[in-house]
């Protein structure tokens, strides 16, 4: 039992006023604050050097938990899985035959590839990284999918610049501190990121859900072509994202598109690499020192 | 005065009176950024909130009506939502704490709980909505439905958590 609050002031005028005056100062604090909030959605920008700071803060202690526990991330995803073992077990048997059979064609279409790309003479153009980091940690309790990288403004990371791993996409830099940065990561509900079928070159618009899928839309709206398998890889539509990036996966067709995962999964992710935005500076520079080589 | 132990009668430390719920509230809202931990959605409660809430029920005068401004401030910084949205959101919960605590003379343990589940649900929600204005809203909520009930039933343990902070806050010296 909770002894109650004395909170009357009674008849001394000193006691009243300052009551009154925090009531005042709580409201107008509170109402400014929401105003705040409101703005810096609208321009969230505008307090980066402060968020920055703090996660400048953050960012060591994370650093030193992470090397000692290693990774306990992925815990969501070990419960799902022990839920849905079963149903789980007999479709990865499944896909597991689909993707043998694939892994014949593709194989023998690989050492084609190879001796066309030979007989051509063409030369890979290396898409070579800025810059290699990991992931440190997120915004476990909000809505909005943040990640913390292990590296900033000092090895050239800035904000803009798309985040990838070893598997796919992972996100793009939301801004950059000294020696963290933000990345906004593919599932959270602002990200948009335009997509092709990679069977195809079908093209479509993936946004985050915030609970670590992603909603798929064509932009013909007429038929509703995703069938479950359907890899989506980046199209470079737009700038910022270089093309073909392995992105998701779909899952299950809906009304209005399909339900993808993505192919990387941040929580589970090494290493992940940041790239240079794919803008026009960028993509008439990389043929430049392509052409050098061939006589 | 040369004193060598403790004095008879004599009160706790009145820094560590006044630092100790503030270090928890701020320490609790920073931990989750300082765990190794990406996840891919919403899935560590708010201890920030839960803490915050917690002391205001158990020690409803210790803080002026105002604490939510520089408390939320801090937890903004590190939740990753907008700031400005915990400012508002936490002392609109502690001008509501401070209002049922005159509404509800005698407090009980499971009036304690009620009122901290109700806030958590209100701020969660109208926060998650304030994040992503341009979702469809019923499923920004869907999204943070499961931490809510998560928060709402680690209501009791922080209760207690708190509680046993308060005992280390008045020890005699």
């Amino acid at each position: 039992m909770v002894r109650p609050a004395h909170r009357r002031p009674g008849q001394s005028r000193k006691a009243q006023y300052s009551l009154f005056v925090a009531y005042v100062i709580a409201v107008t604090g509170a109402v400014a604050g929401l105003l705040l909030a409101v703005l810096s959605v609208v321009d969230p920008v505008g307090f980066a050097q402060l968020r920055v700071a703090s996660q400048e803060l953050a960012a060591p202690v994370a650093r030193v938990t992470r090397s000692v526990t290693g990774s306990i991330s992925g815990i969501d995803d070990n419960v799902s899985a022990y839920v849905k073992a079963g149903t789980q077990n007999r479709r990865l048997r499944q896909e597991l035959a689909d993707t043998r059979r694939k892994l014949v064609a593709t194989s023998s279409l690989q050492e084609e590839n190879r001796q066309l790309k030979a007989l051509l003479q063409l030369q890979q153009i290396d898409k070579a990284a800025l810059a290699h980091g990991y992931l440190l940690t997120s915004t476990s309790t909000s809505s909005k999918r943040i990640a913390l990288l292990s590296i900033g403004r000092k090895v050239g990371v800035a904000a803009g610049q798309p985040v990838r791993g070893a598997d796919g996409l992972i996100g793009r830099v939301l801004s950059a501190g000294p020696s963290v940065s933000q990345v906004l990561l593919l599932t959270d509900v602002e990200n948009i990121v335009p997509v092709r079928r990679a069977r195809d070159g079908l093209p479509a618009l993936s946004s985050g859900r915030g609970n670590g899928y992603l909603d798929v839309r064509t932009l013909n709206i007429a038929n509703n072509p995703f069938k479950p398998g359907d890899i989506l890889v980046t199209s470079g539509t737009g700038g910022l994202y270089p093309p073909n990036i392995p992105v998701a996966i779909v899952v299950r067709r809906q009304d209005d598109g399909a339900l993808a995962r993505p192919l990387a999964d941040p929580a589970k992710v090494d290493a992940v690499s940041v790239l240079r935005p794919y803008t026009p500076d960028n993509i008439e520079a990389a043929p430049a020192p392509a052409a050098a080589p061939t006589p | 005065m040369n004193r060598t132990g403790p004095r008879l009668g004599e009160p706790a430390s009145l820094w560590r009176m006044r630092i100790v719920p503030i270090a928890t509230v701020m320490v609790a809202s920073a931990l989750p950024l300082m765990l190794p931990l990406v996840a891919s959605s919403p899935v560590l409660p708010p201890f920030g909130l839960l803490f915050f809430l917690c002391w205001q029920l158990l020690r409803t005068e210790m803080w002026p009506v105002w604490i939510g401004l520089p408390l939320g401030l801090w937890d903004d910084l590190f939740s990753g939502s907008p700031i400005g949205t915990a400012i508002g959101l936490w002392t609109i919960a502690s001008i509501a704490i401070h209002y049922l605590s005159q509404r509800i003379y005698w407090r009980g343990f499971f009036h304690d709980w009620a009122i901290a589940a109700i806030l958590i649900a209100a701020v969660q929600a109208l926060s998650a909505l304030i994040v992503h204005p341009h979702a469809p809203g019923g499923r920004v909520l869907g999204l943070v439905v499961p931490q809510i009930v998560i928060s709402m039933l680690l209501v009791p343990l922080f209760l207690r958590l708190t509680g046993k902070f308060d005992n280390f806050r008045l020890k005699r010296r």
